[in-house]
């Protein structure tokens, strides 16, 4: 399918910047409460620079959204979701297939692994990443498994103990709390697919 | 010419107290940048300012980043990533307190140590 990408921006935008206050809130419990403000100023910047980036082929489109969060966030989250979007505009083919969304995420995982010096099961956004893009790449994905799949894997962050990020800090006190990343990038994954599938 | 060092801080007050600490400490001999805050001026770092420090301390002997928390250190690791290749290899980020780190690796460059040396000088305040 050819990526619809005005509208996947324009409904990641808004779900992120509608959703600040309760990712703040996360963020308070278990972190520095800066999550929802800055993913808020990330998407306005690219809310503001999107002529430029729709001017672009969809690949180059994508980077660009990635080095304005990087840019633009101003915490750990901007090259964390700028490395998502950079690799995902490296990695996606034109007219891709879930599958071939699956395998550009999963690069996408690989790189924020680098990234962010963390794994799996860490209490972070790959503990919703990781499983979606091995579910997607698996070619048995529909829209609601994966918007089911990413709202339980955020849920299931709420037990771990944090062992990257600012929460690390609190060791066994960050148990309890969903992981402020992990329940964006769940926005964000729910976005796409209520695009893609002409809900939104 | 000596070792540059670099300060990133969330807080602009820190990483400004800590170039102070610098100052008093080897002078003006030792090239400094620094930078505290998000792109709005609140608790953050910038990639954007980051990259203006580096340049604003830029040595050919290499330059060695005091960072304080994650989004200091993952912001610091973009900015070098964004420069150009013969300069990524000159800039080394320490494992050390920011502070502490800061003067103990600029007293080290302004002694004529290498980039390698400024870095486990910085490094040795840290807990192996």
């Amino acid at each position: 399918m050819a990526l619809p990408l005005e509208p996947l921006l324009d409904t990641i935008s808004a779900r992120i910047i509608a959703a600040a206050d309760e990712l703040t809130a996360l963020d308070s419990a278990i972190g520095d409460a800066d999550h929802g403000l800055n993913m808020k100023r990330g998407f306005e910047a690219v809310q503001a620079e999107k002529a430029n980036i729709l001017a672009k082929p969809t690949g180059e489109a994508l980077k660009t959204v990635g080095m304005t969060l990087v840019m633009k966030v101003g915490g750990a989250s901007g090259p964390l979701y700028g490395t998502l979007f950079m690799t995902l505009g490296k990695e996606l083919p034109e007219n891709p297939t879930l599958a071939d969304i699956g395998r550009a995420l999963q690069a996408s995982v690989s790189a924020l692994k680098a990234r962010g010096k963390a794994e799996l099961g860490n209490k972070t956004m790959l503990d919703v990443l990781g499983p979606v893009a091995s579910h997607l790449e698996s070619g048995s994905a529909s829209f609601d498994s994966v918007r089911a799949l990413a709202s339980e894997s955020a849920k299931a962050t709420v037990p771990l103990k944090a062992i990257r990020g600012r929460a690390s800090f609190l060791g066994e006190r960050s148990i309890g709390h969903m992981d402020p990343g992990a329940r964006s990038s769940e926005i964000m994954i729910t976005a796409v697919c209520d695009v893609l599938e002409g809900r939104s | 010419m000596t070792v540059g060092i670099v300060i990133v801080s969330h807080s602009p007050d820190v990483a400004k107290g800590a170039a102070d600490m610098v100052r008093q400490m080897v002078g003006n001999e030792v090239p400094l940048g620094f930078c505290g805050g998000n792109p709005d001026g609140g608790l953050g770092t910038s990639v954007e300012k980051i990259l203006a420090a580096i340049d604003a301390a830029w040595s050919e002997d290499g330059i060695a980043i005091l960072v304080d928390l994650g989004g200091a250190e993952t912001n610091s690791e973009m900015a070098i990533e964004m420069l150009p290749g013969e300069k990524q290899k000159k800039i080394v980020i320490c494992n050390a307190p920011v502070v502490e780190g800061a003067v103990m690796a600029a007293t080290e460059a302004w002694g004529g140590g290498s980039l390698a040396d400024v870095k486990r000088t910085a490094e040795e305040l840290s807990p192996q």
